[in-house]
C-alpha cells in the first residue's frame, strides 16, 4: 500500500506547526495519561465519582442487553431440555422426595437451634436483602474483575455489601453510583475472603486467581487436610460476609492449599442479592491498664 | 454488471449526493467507543477472556486510515476506555497515546506496508498493550499471573484481521454519500 499522499511534509510553514503542534498534543496526551495513572495509583478512589457517573449513564443499555442475555440462555436451557426432559422429571422428583424428608429435619434443627441460643442470651440479628438487581456488565477484557450491577444508592446499596446469588457468593459492592455500582468479584486477585470447610469448619482464605478459579490458602499450615469436592462456605470473620454462605468447591489440591471453582458463576446468574454487610460482634474493649496508669 | 453498479453506488459515486460530514469525521471516534462498552454487555466474565475490542478498532482505525485520527486521540477515547474497563484510571490514556506515536514512527520509517507488516505491527502493539495493562493492574493492587492473559492475548491477535475487516466496513458506512447536494 502506498503511503497516503497528504501526509508527506511540505514547505508550508502552516502545515509543518500543524504537524508540530499534533505531535506535541499526543506527548502531551501520554503525559497526562501518566498523570492519571500515578493519581489513581496512590488514590484508587479518587475517579470512582466519574466511573459512577459513566455507569450511570449507560445503564438502561446494559440492562436492555442484560435481559436480552438471559433470554438468550433461557432459550438454549429450553432446547436442550427438551431432549432428556423424561430422565430429568424421574429424577428431579425422585430428589424432591428426599429432600422434602431433609427439610422437614432441617426445620426441626432450626428451631432447636433458636431455642438453644435464646436459652444462652445470643441475639442475632437478621440482615435479609436490602435488594435484588441484575449484574449488567463486567469488565471482560481486563485482568479486573469488577461487575456492574443495575442498582445503586437509590435503593440503599452501599459500599462494602456482600453480593451473592442463589448458588453463593458473588462478590462485594466496591464504588456505588445513583442508579448503579461496581462490585468487586471473589475471583479478583485482589478479593480475599474468609472461608471455612462445610464439614469440620478448617479455617482458610480464599483469593481470586484472576483465572475464574480461587485459591485456597490455609490458616493453619501443616498436613493440607482439604481433599477434591469440599464445599467451603464464607466463616464471617472480619465481619463483612455472613457467615455460612456458600463460596468454592475444592478442584485441585496443591502444597499448601488448594485450588477451588466458584459454586455461583456470575454469567449464569440472572439476580443477585445484595445483603447488608454482617456485623460482627463489636470487639472486646481495650485493656484499660495503660490509661488508668498515665492518669 | 450487478455487482459493478452495486460497488459503483456504495463507494461515493451516486450522482447528486456526497457523504454526510459529520458521519464522515465522527464514525470513527463513534466506533471506538462503543467498542469500549459493549463488549462488557455480553457477558460477566470470570476471567479476562474478550479482546480488548475498543483498543483493536481504535488501532484498525490508524493502519486503515493513518492521519483520520489525530495523534491526541487517545486522550480522549482512552479516558472513555478506562471509564468501563475496569483498569486503573488513566491506563488507556497512557498507553493508547503511546500506540499512536509508535505508530506514527513506524510509519514515517516504513511508509510501504502489506498485510503481514501491518499484522505484526499490530501483534506486537496488541501483545505489549495487554501485558502492560496487566502490569498497570498489578501494580495498582492486583496479583494476577501473566498466564491469565495468555488466552486473551491469543484471541486478540487471531481476531486483529477480523476486526480490520470490520474497520474497513465502517469506513464504507462513513463514506456512503446519504447527504442530498442542492
Amino acid at each position: 500500500m502506498a503511503p497516503p499522499a497528504n501526509r508527506r511534509s511540505s514547505y508550508s510553514r502552516r502545515a509543518q506547526y500543524t504537524t508540530f503542534i499534533s505531535y506535541t498534543a499526543g506527548v502531551l496526551g501520554a503525559a497526562v495519561g501518566l498523570a492519571l495513572v500515578i493519581i489513581s495509583l496512590v488514590n484508587p478512589g479518587f475517579f470512582s465519582t466519574l466511573r459512577g457517573l459513566a455507569d450511570d449513564a449507560t445503564e438502561p443499555a446494559a440492562q436492555v442487553s442484560a435481559s436480552g442475555r438471559d433470554m438468550g440462555r433461557d432459550a438454549w436451557a429450553n432446547l436442550s431440555g427438551f431432549f432428556h426432559t423424561g430422565s430429568e422429571h424421574a429424577r428431579i422428583s425422585r430428589e424432591l422426595a428426599e429432600a422434602k424428608v431433609r427439610l422437614v429435619e432441617a426445620r426441626a434443627a432450626m428451631a432447636e437451634n433458636k431455642r438453644l441460643k435464646d436459652l444462652m442470651g445470643l441475639s442475632e440479628q437478621d440482615g435479609g436483602a436490602v435488594t435484588y438487581a441484575r449484574l449488567t456488565a463486567s469488565t471482560s477484557a481486563s485482568s479486573r474483575r469488577y461487575a456492574t450491577l443495575g442498582a445503586g444508592r437509590d435503593r440503599n446499596v452501599a459500599p462494602g455489601m456482600p453480593v451473592r446469588s442463589q448458588m453463593g457468593l458473588v462478590g462485594r459492592v466496591m464504588e456505588v453510583g445513583a442508579s448503579s455500582a461496581r462490585v468487586l468479584l471473589v475471583t479478583d486477585s485482589e478479593s480475599l475472603v474468609p472461608v471455612r470447610r462445610a464439614a469440620d469448619g478448617v479455617p482458610a482464605f480464599a483469593q481470586g486467581n484472576g483465572d475464574g478459579t480461587l485459591r485456597i490458602r490455609l490458616i493453619n499450615l501443616g498436613i493440607n487436610p482439604l481433599r477434591k469436592g469440599d464445599v467451603l462456605v464464607t466463616s464471617g470473620s472480619g465481619g463483612l460476609y455472613r457467615p455460612g454462605t456458600p463460596m468454592a468447591i475444592v478442584t485441585d489440591l496443591i502444597r499448601d492449599g488448594a485450588i477451588a471453582r466458584v459454586l455461583s458463576n456470575p454469567s449464569d446468574t440472572d439476580y443477585v442479592m445484595v445483603e447488608k454487610s454482617w456485623a460482627p460482634p463489636p470487639p472486646p474493649p481495650p485493656a484499660t491498664d495503660s490509661t488508668t496508669k498515665k492518669r | 454488471m450487478f455487482q459493478r453498479s452495486a460497488s459503483r453506488s456504495s463507494s461515493g459515486q451516486r450522482i447528486n449526493h456526497a457523504p454526510s460530514r459529520f458521519l464522515a469525521r465522527g464514525f470513527p471516534w463513534l466506533t471506538i467507543m462503543l467498542g469500549s462498552i459493549v463488549p462488557g454487555w455480553f457477558l460477566v466474565a470470570s476471567a479476562p477472556v474478550m479482546p480488548p475490542i475498543g483498543f483493536l478498532i481504535y488501532l484498525g482505525w490508524r493502519q486503515l486510515r493513518p492521519g483520520l485520527l489525530p495523534i491526541w486521540a487517545g486522550l480522549p477515547l482512552g479516558m472513555f476506555d478506562d471509564l468501563f474497563s475496569g483498569q486503573p484510571f488513566g491506563c488507556a490514556v497512557l498507553l493508547w497515546s503511546l500506540t499512536a506515536i509508535a505508530l506514527e514512527i513506524v510509519e514515517l520509517r516504513l511508509p510501504w506496508r502489506n498485510f503481514v507488516t501491518e499484522w505484526l505491527m499490530a501483534m506486537g502493539l496488541i501483545v505489549a498493550y495487554i501485558v502492560l495493562c496487566l502490569a498497570l493492574a498489578n501494580i495498582a493492587g492486583a496479583s494476577s499471573p501473566i498466564r491469565v492473559i495468555v488466552p486473551q492475548v491469543i484471541i486478540s491477535v487471531l481476531s486483529y484481521p477480523l476486526v480490520g475487516r470490520v474497520v474497513a466496513l465502517f469506513d464504507r458506512i462513513r463514506l456512503a454519500p446519504i447527504v442530498l447536494l442542492r
